[in-house]
């Protein structure tokens, strides 16, 4: 099968390789060097979407990212991209596409009937009709008729690892602007980068009529292309730039990534200079019905014509108000077309070579009129004048003007500036590092583009390329429609808003562009208003009585295309998104039947077995026996030299310079507002050596706070930090049998209790390396913790293990501290936690001098008499009450929270369940008896001290 | 994406640097009366434009310096040892 309008000859295409693709279930043929646009255009196929809000038929409309219309659910092989731009899209074979706004096919469109009501629904219709009882109610169905593609949640794209690369020099664009930039730059030993979206270089030179340097514009590029291999530049194509962010630093997607399940691939680059050289975007005309398949722009329509050698139309009507169309026009009569070309300009304005140059070719050149309106249904049939004049027409093509593509100029912070006589923004405040040249710069004349270009790359005026092309009037303001027809003028394709919202957003006083893109909805599509936004303006001014310039732009973000997340996350995903810490000793814990659980970031044995009571079994073992524990993410940071006393009692709140070598200390460190900040124990190895055993998930936290005030107030020749966590495994032995079990591991440590008791350390050996052993407790018993070079954690944990001990998790450990009131800072506290709060006002009322927080403990607020304080809370009945649960009180007939419940646990040990919380007032309250709440249930709970099992801590010697 | 120059190891990119607020803030005395200490505290310039502050190269070398950067545009002025 011959594709209906696929040109015999010409063009970029290989006519020898067919490709098979399908669009909504048909079957069709494009060839290699087709975008899927042009292989669509080439078939004949004119519908290919259906608006956003009215469902009205929409076809290809520009050839490049500002496509607001045809716009593709993409399927091939592993790949699904939800919302592919046709435009931009190589065909490949085997391509499965299907239209994805439309209820049926973008054909036969099942909510085709909305646009028969259109008009009673108008920009902000939903938000103001949809508010009883409130928008939230019919949301979820309205949202069910919009949206642009669906996500494939099954889908698990992969993508390819970010390149990060450096260059003296990036040029974005390789147009014959970008491309005389980065030859003039390239000759001068710099580090050039060239960034090209299509998978070409020349840019329109490539299909538009223009001799350089003697030479057809397109062997101009691809010699440029060479010149520049030869020198090492790199050259990135199909390669679009999204954002130009702080300090010169661009992101590109990169697409056709082998690597990349999804396609693409990340590059940021930094440069010394950016030289953006993106071009222009065509700007659309207004007429009624403009948005009917069969009408796009004039430079596409060249683009199609030229490069893949699709006939767009029979019969073609060109309309514009500039010169740049009139090329447009040359070449579809050239395809075979009849052509009108219809100027908004009078006679006297136009080139009268150009003008005559048309008429010799046999098109019919219509001076000083405007198209009005589009005619037919499905697609574009006629068009009516503004003298009266009706053309049949099967294609409509139409170039308002030209608008610079600044956004990444934008994005680095210039500011453009409206320049009437061209009606577009052009590069206004300079910017540091950022160069913008060629059609992004408002150069509209070839030399003039070439020899500025090559001047921003560091050459001379004199080596630049040369063309000797005419200055042409290429862009001019947008003619806007004159009459009232009534009907509907679109001025956003791909948001369904037309000149008539834009005026009753005015006429409702949202007339700041920023309220005029929010209620109409303008330029906040995926196209992100590309080919709407000046024309917008333009309305805007109009219908306001204001001029351009005085209405500023709306805001220009990142980024300049649709980018996947998977391609912004990299390898960044999974376990690489945070890297989870893992213990020495994993792989005995998995032995052992561990159930792992993460806890802080860390990947630790919550309990070990499958059944049901391997929590309550643990614990009982813990206080009838002895358990064994893998705490060595416990923090182990090391701080050393004469003044590491002084520094460890300015940290902590708890004083530590008086605490004697080889014994060690539990203490609280605070923030500076005297927030709890962490709990932990001090060892003291040596006059000038101490470890900080803090709890595992604020390691990072504490590292950093000792070290900033090391910096802050300490000499740094006598105090040093080092983290030495991952260093050390630390296996933790706790329990009645625990001192039988710690002397079969043979450390070669005296652990008499008279010469070690409790909160002792000392230095021993384990397999001939150094094991450090302290008498510590978190669980109320007797207990050792012996830390080991990380490698030794395993055979230590195993001869444990042999020698009697059971296996302890987690989650048996947080029921075992808790019966003895031990906390967890960040559970049992929070942000308003002060130390007195927790029964530790010791330091508080003692210590006169310096330490972290201390100002803090004195305002009226830390001693106001009915704090927030740590209790332990008794409830009646066998049900732990949930964490969460409030205190209440009866306060002037309404119920009032008076704190809330932290740990709630079932105690074997005990027999009933038990809680700690913080409570206003806390065990000063006149009554002990409390009322709790927890949505909707009610509980009866007794306040008491938080410590529910051996209170004299008899057993730690036990 | 900012490049932040550390007086020790030179131009280096932000993901390596943690924010420490303002420079220049003075650490009050316990003998500070309640409205000093929560401006010490609770209170800083948030400068719109010249910012002095205080940066932690903690992804290198570890070192605390200070700053000069406008906070709009982002510009670096210099930096400087605080320690
Ligand atoms: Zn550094």
């Amino acid at each position: 099968m011959i594709p209906s309008r696929r040109m015999e000859q010409g063009g970029a295409i290989d006519r020898a390789q067919r490709l098979r693709f399908t669009f909504d279930g048909e079957a069709y043929e494009g060839h290699a060097g087709d975008t899927v646009a042009s292989a669509l255009l080439a078939n004949g196929v004119r519908i290919v979407g259906r608006s956003f809000k009215y469902h009205r038929p929409r076809g290809i409309y520009t050839a490049g990212p500002e496509e607001p219309s045809a716009i593709l659910d993409l399927r091939l092989g592993n790949r699904h991209d939800p919302n592919a731009r046709a435009t931009l899209e190589p065909l490949a074979d085997g391509m499965e596409l299907r239209s994805i706004h439309a209820n049926g096919t973008a054909e036969n469109d099942r909510l085709g009937f909305l646009d028969r009501i259109a008009r009673f629904i108008p920009a902000a219709f939903y938000y103001k009709t949809f508010m009883w009882p409130n928008w939230m109610a019919y949301e979820h169905r309205i949202r069910a008729l919009a949206g642009l593609g669906r996500v494939d949640l099954s889908s698990r794209a992969t993508s390819a690892a970010h390149r990060h690369v450096q260059a003296d020099v990036c040029v974005v664009g390789a147009g014959p602007a970008g491309l005389a930039a980065a030859l003039a730059a390239s000759t001068r030993g710099k580090r050039v980068m060239l960034v090209e979206a299509q998978g070409e270089l020349g840019g329109t030179v490539l299909y538009r009529e223009a001799m350089i340097d003697g030479m057809p514009g397109a062997d101009w590029a691809r010699q440029a292309e060479r010149v520049l291999r030869d020198r090492g530049v790199e050259i990135l194509r199909r390669s679009t730039a999204l954002a130009l962010y702080d300090h010169n630093v661009l992101s590109i997607v990169q697409k056709d990534v082998a690597a990349s399940a999804n396609d693409e691939r990340l590059w940021l680059v930094r440069a010394g200079r950016m030289v953006v050289a993106t071009g222009a975007i065509e700007r659309p005309l207004l007429f009624a019905n403009n948005d009917r398949p069969g009408i796009m722009l004039a430079d596409a329509a060249l683009l199609y014509t030229r490069r893949y050698a699709v006939k767009v139309g029979n019969a073609c009507v060109v309309a514009t108000g500039n010169d740049s169309a009139y090329e447009v026009a040359l070449a579809l009569r050239q395809a075979g077309s009849d052509v009108h070309l219809i100027d908004s300009r009078p006679e006297r304005d136009i080139d009268p070579s150009l003008a005559g140059s048309m008429r010799a070719a046999g098109i019919k050149l219509v001076p000083a009129t405007l198209v009005e309106g589009a005619g037919g249904h499905r697609s574009v049939e006629a068009v009516a004048l503004s003298n009266g004049q009706r053309i049949v027409s099967d294609v409509v093509v139409h170039s308002g003007g030209w608008t610079p593509s600044l956004h990444l100029y934008c994005h680095a912070k210039g500011k453009p500036s409206w320049d009437a006589v061209t009606g577009s923004y052009r590069p206004g405040s300079a910017v540091a590092g950022v160069d913008v040249v060629g059609a992004a710069a408002g150069l509209w004349d070839l030399d003039a583009m070439l020899r500025n270009a090559t001047e921003i790359g560091g050459g001379k005026a004199g080596e630049a390329p040369s063309s000797g092309t005419g200055v042409r009037q290429w862009t001019a303001p947008t003619p806007l429609p004159a009459g009232k027809s009534g009907k509907r003028i679109w001025v956003d394709l791909q948001n369904d808003v037309t000149i008539a919202d834009i005026k009753l957003a005015v006429r409702e006083n949202f007339s700041a562009v920023e309220h005029l893109k929010r209620y109409t909805t303008i330029g906040m599509g995926t196209d992100q208003g590309k080919t709407s936004n000046v024309n917008a303006l333009a309305v805007l001014a109009a219908s306001s009585g204001r001029e351009v310039a005085g209405l500023g732009t709306t805001t220009f973000r990142p980024p300049f295309v649709p980018v996947s997340m998977a391609t912004i996350a990299g390898s960044e995903r999974g376990e690489l998104q945070v890297p989870i810490r893992r213990l020495p000793a994993e792989n005995i814990h998995r032995q052992e039947g561990a159930c792992f659980r993460e806890y802080g970031g860390a990947l630790r044995p919550a309990w070990y077995g499958a059944d049901a009571d391997a929590i309550a079994r643990e614990c009982i073992a813990a206080r009838g026996n002895a358990v064994v524990f893998d705490a060595s993410s416990l923090g182990k940071i090391e701080v050393i030299g004469p003044q590491a006393a002084a520094l460890l009692d300015f940290v902590y709140y708890t004083p530590m310079a008086s605490l004697a070598v080889g014994r060690a200390r539990y203490g609280l460190t605070l923030g500076e507002a005297g927030i709890v900040a962490d709990d932990g124990v001090v060892l003291r190895l040596a006059p000038n050596h101490f470890v900080v055993s803090c709890s595992s998930s604020h390691v990072a936290w504490m590292a950093a706070q000792h070290e900033a005030w090391r910096q802050d107030r300490f000499d740094l020749a006598q105090v040093f930090i080092h983290d030495a966590t991952a260093h050390w495994a630390t296996i933790a032995i706790s329990g009645p049998a625990s001192k039988r079990i710690v002397g079969e591991l043979g450390l070669g440590v005296d652990l008499d209790d008279a010469r070690f008791p409790h909160m002792s350390v000392a230095t021993g050996r384990f397999a001939g390396r150094p094991a450090r052993i302290a008498r510590v407790s978190f669980t109320g018993e007797r207990g050792y913790e012996i830390a080991v070079p990380a490698t030794l954690g395993a055979p230590l944990w195993q001869k444990a293990r042999a020698a009697g001990a059971t296996p302890l998790g987690i989650e048996a450990l947080g029921v075992l501290r808790a019966e003895k009131g031990y906390i967890y800072v960040g559970q049992d506290t929070d942000g308003e936690t002060l130390p007195h709060d927790l029964g530790m006002g010791g330091p508080r009322a003692k210590r006169q001098d310096a330490y972290v927080g201390d100002r803090s403990l004195f305002t009226p607020a830390a001693s106001k008499p009915n704090r927030k304080r740590l209790v332990g809370i008794l409830v009646e009945g066998k049900a732990p009450i949930p964490v969460g649960a409030h205190g209440i009180e009866l306060k002037d007939g309404r119920r009032r929270s008076l704190g809330y419940v932290t740990s709630s646990y079932w105690s074997a040990a005990l027999g009933h369940p038990i809680a700690l919380g913080l409570i206003e007032g806390g065990l000063e309250r006149a009554s002990a008896a409390i009322e709790l709440e927890h949505l909707g249930q009610r509980f009866t709970g007794r306040l008491v001290p938080p410590c529910f099992l051996d209170p004299k801590g008899e057993r730690l010697n036990g | 994406m900012q490049h932040f120059p550390c007086p020790w190891c030179g131009n280096r990119a932000e993901v390596e640097f943690r924010y420490a607020g303002d420079a220049g803030v003075q650490r009050p005395t316990r003998t500070a009366d309640d409205a000093a200490w929560a401006q010490y505290v609770h209170f800083r310039r948030n400068a719109k434009g010249a910012a002095k502050e205080l940066w932690v190269h903690s992804g290198g070398c570890g070192r605390w310096f200070a700053l000069s950067r406008d906070t709009v545009t982002h510009t670096i002025t210099g930096s400087e040892p605080v320690a």
